[in-house]
């Protein structure tokens, strides 16, 4: 996805354009805090034009033209944070025109269009063809082009079997030749979902959204009393003070100050909050399948996090060889080859890589024995292989230590305390030692070494900060992943991991109360994600795991969660500030609006009354004063936006510290503010001659 | 002001400070079922309650069934007051022989006494017999104290509990509360007021020739046991129509502190059982720091105002509507608790306070009873504005907003908003007819602001269910009893019944751990941000009836406005 910028010409004059068809009334029903506006603008309007005939008044048409623009400035917010949401998703809809379909059928191989794809058809893709539609790889391998969903310009291979079957419709093979069986209908494939994401034209009120809805609604039937019942105290104030109100508190004024009084500012900037918190994901390469994804991921307690690739740096390579007594370092290198053909891992083929580089040892040479090979499985963790020879069958094996160790004792065999030192040494070096065996005897250790990420230690410290505990899941024995976990600086680490204990660790941190994030890749994966709170799948993973996440990563970088995690809060944060922000301008609009009302009250003939007082801005007139609230309250919702589509900014630091920080910004902010705009935008007004 | 009205002021907040953990660790033991001192004396009364009224103690009840169960108490509450007054003519113990009370009159007196309000349209000693008195308003000053408690103990269960369906057993709540606090502090102090100096008899009037030669009558009647739990059950309606300020309800100086101290006693230890039951103090702590904050704010503005000089009147100190023998100072911190707490009895007349100072108790009463508040109910109050607090600011850490590990959302802003809205539109509305209706326009009595202030004052006293009077406005007419009956009702039932939904609703849910990046609701920083919010909403919302009160009233009398 191509990074775009926040205002483009473009996208000002479509959202200007859409800010005028949301005016109707059906549309802005769903913003109660904005219809009520909607309808003040209409009464003000109303009333100019019947008043009309007794003379034009300048006041009522300004009013009447600023809750217009109010109602137009809140639907322009969120017009633009669609349209930003629309250009990504018409780019997404390019990819999807016009794809022909090899379909394969009976054997024969038919032309025709990608819509027509039925779910479980094989198609066939060769070099050059688009892919027509989200499928899994049944045969072959190729090489594929996925720039246009991932921006990322590196092809990637894609092969039948194992976690890289899956394909997307609308990518692009560059070689060789595969069968894809379509796993998604027309209009439910990846891209689909990915447009109607984009364009937030199923997106829905999240809870959050809804909670806070509720209590803008509250606060607009709440004002709206207010108002309405400071008619007739207004009335009986006048008549026991023998003053005349009726010029000053008209029906416009009261509906200035109905419209002051609601929380317009956040009800106009409410759902471009949540729009854009889903496109800062989608600008970052993830797609989150809904909003309530999003929210989650700020309530996120624990990450697992998987070590491969996230905490260390690609693979485990074999680093030496270290033979039990009685055997020899070529032996040793021998035997882990041959128990390592068949484990396609890349720790098992850095193995067989370092017999080569040391002892010149070919892989072919071996093949031609007579093997039955056993291949790794993450439920052994072991692979190896049984060879058929004239002494009977070697039985080779190479694994975990625990695995190997029961292997060898179930065989009659022990492990000699010289193996169970050099195995722990290594594991508390941050190593991982994998046990080589030969029938019941323990010929030696192969030592694999971990490199760490830089900069990850850093970043674990703010998750910290944050509150976030980090779990370093991984395969490796318990010293093993000790000692990486205290190199990286991880809280806590699930060590010797099957997706069983994998889904099991998640329940009891979830039975506990805390919400979990991972990501994964592999099918087998897929449960985890699916009952973690936030499950972020890899786009180069399998379709069951693209399926169970509720996020997926196109870069397919698990690093991303934590950045993923930052977002989910930005986005909680922006609602929580600009809210304080919105309820704290009110004391403020209070003191433009009641002293302009009522300075009359209890006047000597002439003067001003006591309530004049309560003008501590020393506001030029009662009317500049009304109509200066009334463009205050309508120009901070333009001045927010840039806020509410870039999000509050998000930095790691404790719960405590930040509320302090933005109650600071946003609460005292939010009283000082208004006081200071208003007065400026009334020393302007008055300047001009507005009024 | 001179160091005994500092003393006189300092005594009873000391007093207060000093009871409320004995009183709050007692109650704890008592509503946890617990041992604890009484649990043997008066064991047998609980007993007798459940097997007369056919109650399991042990059965639960999910958060319907409590508030039907509820409704129906307070209902056949009400019934029986309404056909005691109404009948009361024909029964015994009326030596003054007092006609049956008017219907709409009995209506106000029965939901007033119901709903814990107390607000008194009749005066006492020509209105009611002894028995009305006795079985009627004493008996409802009991139950509806147990109620208030009744549903604070359901909120914290609601808070406590995890993925429960129920919220605890309403009447084992109501019987636990009265047996073993409403009833023994009454009774101990009934019997400290009666050695004071109370009177509590059922002989006929008196007739005196008093030192100014004066023949006058003095009423009679069993005082001193209802004044114990008018005082303590946050009820404030008095024997006799002076409340407070009447020599056979206040008679001493002792009877004034121990009757102030009252006032706040159990609303200020329940907030203790609170920390206790939660098993978190500093929460409770937080919470009664946040109650004596806007108590002390109130009292020094009023004292403040109170003791300027009066401009209209060139005088100091005006001593207008305040007994002699209590003084300002005492009037003013009577009135300043009367109001924090929803208790709304009188030892001095609030419309005779300066307009500020007549202000600071309807402040108390705009921000919805939650400085203290009623028993029970005030600090079920007092938790909703700690999730409305805990929602607005704890979006703002980054999170899903949660209180002690259960989150808060739309169905617990639905409800609090609720709690919020209801006690404030019948305000508004009621405020708005009655300046506008000539029903509402004949009982006011001032001129100026302070007759607006009067009618806001009722409604803000009906709604919040305080009971206390601005006094001035005549409301014991049919307009004024029904109208003010139906705030009363709304502004009792709208907010317990949302309260209850919210307790079902929390304890249905799983507990969040408590983690580094939820924001504690036990810090400094969230008390100031509680008392800041809940000043905010009770401020935005009576914004213009302060202005066009208290507010416009003392900027005039500064300027010497007679009208």
């Amino acid at each position: 996805m191509k990074e775009q910028k926040l205002f483009s010409k473009k996208l000002l004059v479509g959202a200007i354009g859409d800010s005028f068809k949301k005016l109707n009334p059906r549309t802005q029903a769903a913003n109660p805090v904005i219809f009520v506006a909607l309808i003040c603008a209409a009464i003000t309007t109303a009333i100019v034009i019947l008043s009309a005939a007794k003379g034009v008044s300048a006041f009522e048409i300004q009013i009447a033209l600023w809750l217009w623009l109010t109602v137009l400035f809140a639907n322009f917010s969120e017009a633009l944070a669609e349209g930003r949401g629309k250009a990504q998703a018409d780019a997404l809809r390019k990819m999807k025109t016009a794809v022909k379909a090899r379909l394969v059928r009976d054997g024969k191989e038919i032309l025709t269009v990608a819509s027509d794809l039925k779910l479980a058809d094989c198609v066939v893709c060769e070099a050059g063809d688009i892919i027509p539609g989200d499928g899994e790889v049944i045969e072959g391998i190729a090489t594929v082009d996925e720039s246009a969903i991932t921006g990322e310009s590196a092809p990637v291979v894609r092969e039948s079997g194992g976690d890289r079957s899956a394909v997307t419709g609308g990518t692009r093979v560059i070689s060789d030749k595969i069968i894809v069986r379509i796993t998604a209908e027309t209009g439910q494939s990846f891209l689909d979902r990915m447009i109607q994401l984009v364009e937030g034209a199923k997106r829905r009120k999240t809870p959050n959204e809804i909670a806070l809805t509720i209590l803008l609604s509250a606060m607009t039937a709440l004002f709206l009393l207010v108002v309405v019942t400071l008619k007739p105290y207004a009335d009986y104030s006048a008549s026991v003070a023998k003053t005349d109100l009726s010029g000053v508190i008209t029906i416009p004024v009261l509906i200035s100050l109905l419209v002051c009084l609601i929380p317009t500012t956040i009800g106009g900037l409410l759902s471009a909050i949540g729009i854009s918190g889903m496109d800062r994901l989608i600008r970052k390469n993830v797609i989150a399948k809904s909003g309530r994804a999003v929210e989650a991921a700020g309530d996120v307690d624990v990450l697992l996090l998987d070590k491969t690739g996230t905490i260390t740096l690609g693979n485990r390579m074999a680093h030496d060889f270290l033979p039990a007594h009685g055997f020899s370092d070529r032996q040793l290198a021998e035997t882990a080859q041959l128990a390592s053909l068949s484990d396609e891992t890349p720790e098992g083929r850095s193995i067989v890589i370092l017999a080569k580089e040391k002892f010149n040892l070919r892989a072919e040479n071996v093949t031609k024995l007579d093997a039955v090979f056993i291949p790794f499985s993450a439920h052994t963790r072991m692979s190896g292989a049984d060879q058929k020879g004239a002494s009977g069958t070697r039985t080779i094996r190479k694994g975990a230590f625990d695995a190997v160790k029961r292997h060898v004792e179930t065989l009659g065999g022990t492990v000699p305390a010289q193996i169970t030192g050099v195995v722990e040494t290594i594991a508390r070096s941050g190593g991982t030692p994998l046990v080589v065996s030969e029938n019941e005897n323990v010929i030696g250790v192969a030592h694999l070494k971990d490199i760490v990420k830089g900069g990850i230690k850093e970043r674990f410290a703010e998750m910290r900060k944050m509150g976030i505990r980090t779990v370093m899941i991984t395969g490796d024995n318990q010293l093993t992943a000790a000692a990486i976990a205290a190199e990286a600086g991880v809280d806590d680490f699930l060590a010797e991991a099957t997706p069983e204990t994998k889904l099991r660790r998640i329940r009891e941190e979830q039975a506990k109360g805390y919400m979990v994030a991972m990501a994964g890749d592999g099918t087998n994966d897929a449960p985890a994600l699916a009952q973690a709170d936030v499950g972020v799948a890899m786009n180069a993973g399998t379709q069951a795991a693209r399926e169970a996440g509720n996020m997926v990563d196109l870069d397919s970088n698990p690093t991303k969660l934590i950045e993923i995690v930052e977002t989910g809060k930005q986005l909680l944060m922006t609602r929580g500030a600009l809210t304080t922000f919105s309820v704290a301008n009110d004391v403020a609009k209070y003191f433009a609006i009641i002293p302009a009302m009522f300075a009359g009250l209890y006047a000597a003939s002439g003067g001003v009354g006591p309530l004049a007082r309560l003008n501590v801005m020393g506001l030029h007139s009662p009317q500049s004063a009304i109509l200066s609230a009334v463009i205050f309250n309508a120009l901070i919702i333009i001045a927010l936006v840039p806020l509410a589509l870039k999000g509050v900014k998000y930095r790691p630091l404790g719960a405590m510290t930040l509320l302090r920080n933005n109650l600071l910004v946003y609460g005292l902010g939010g009283l000082a503010a208004p006081f200071a705009g208003i007065k400026i935008i009334d020393i302007l007004i008055v300047g001009m001659g507005l009024i | 002001m001179n160091k005994f009205d500092f003393l006189q002021i300092l005594i009873p907040l000391a007093a207060l400070i000093a009871l409320t953990p004995l009183l709050g660790s007692y109650m704890a033991k008592v509503f946890q079922g617990e041992n604890h001192l009484l649990k043997k004396p008066l064991g047998f009364l609980e007993r007798l309650a459940y097997r007369l009224c056919f109650v399991d103690e042990k059965e639960e009840m999910g958060w319907k069934n409590y508030a039907v169960a509820l409704v129906i108490f307070n209902l056949f509450g009400f019934l029986a007051l309404f056909a005691l007054q109404m009948l009361q003519g024909h029964l015994p113990l009326n030596p003054q022989k007092l006609p049956n009370v008017s219907w709409d009159s009995s209506f106000n007196t029965a939901v007033s006494y119901m709903t814990n309000t107390n607000w008194q349209g009749y005066s006492g000693e020509t209105t009611m017999s002894y028995l009305t008195q006795m079985l009627g308003l004493c008996v409802q000053n009991f139950l509806s104290a147990a109620t208030g408690i009744a549903v604070f103990l359901a909120l914290v269960r609601g808070i406590i509990r995890k993925s429960s369906a129920t919220i605890g057993n309403f009447w084992v709540d109501v019987v636990r509360s009265f047996v073993y606090v409403l009833l023994p502090l009454s009774f101990f102090f009934a019997l400290v007021l009666v050695w004071q100096g109370s009177i509590q008899n059922f002989s006929p009037y008196v007739t005196a020739t008093g030192v100014e030669g004066t023949r006058q009558v003095l009423p009679m009647g069993p005082a001193a046991s209802q004044i114990a739990i008018k005082q303590l059950g946050t009820n404030g309606g008095g024997f006799f129509n002076a409340n407070s300020a009447h020599p056979f309800e206040n008679p001493t100086p002792l009877t004034n502190l121990l009757e102030l101290v009252a006032i706040l006693l159990i609303p200020s230890a329940l907030v203790w059982t609170y920390g206790i039951m939660l098993g978190k103090r500093r929460q409770g702590a937080v919470i009664l720091s946040a109650m004596f904050a806007l108590l002390i704010m109130g009292l020094a503005g009023s004292l403040w105002a109170q003791y300027r000089p009066n401009a209209s009147l060139g005088e100091p100190e005006v001593m207008e509507g305040i007994d002699t023998r209590t003084g300002v100072a005492n009037c003013v911190i009577w009135s300043v608790f009367t109001t924090a707490a929803s208790n709304g009895s009188v030892n001095c007349m609030h419309e005779s306070l300066s307009p500020i100072s007549g202000g600071v108790p309807l402040v108390n009463l705009m921000v919805g009873e939650v400085i203290f508040g009623g028993a029970g109910v005030g600090l079920a109050g007092m938790l909703v504005f700690m999730l409305i607090t805990v929602f607005l600011s704890g979006l703002m850490v980054g999170r899903t907003p949660e209180y002690i590990g259960k989150k808060i959302e739309a169905r617990e802003v639905q409800m609090s908003m609720i709690t919020v809205l209801a006690p404030s539109a019948v305000i508004l509305i009621g405020s708005a007819v009655s300046l506008f209706h000539p029903a509402g326009l004949a009982g006011i009595s001032a001129k100026g602001p302070h007759g607006f202030t009067e009618v806001v004052y009722a409604f803000t006293s009906a709604a919040q269910n305080n009971g206390s009077a601005f006094a001035g406005l005549n409301a014991n007419t049919p307009y004024y009893n029904v109208v003010l009956g139906l705030v009363m009702l709304v502004g009792r039932f709208l907010t317990i019944v949302p309260v209850l939904a919210i307790a079902g609703s929390l304890a249905q849910k799983k507990c969040v751990a408590s983690s580094e990046s939820g924001f504690r609701t036990d810090s400094p920083l969230f008390f100031i941000l509680l008392v800041a919010t809940i000043l905010v909403v009770g401020v935005l919302t009576h914004f213009p009836s302060l202005a066009l009160g208290p507010v416009v009233e003392h900027y005039l009398i500064n300027a010497g406005w007679v009208n």
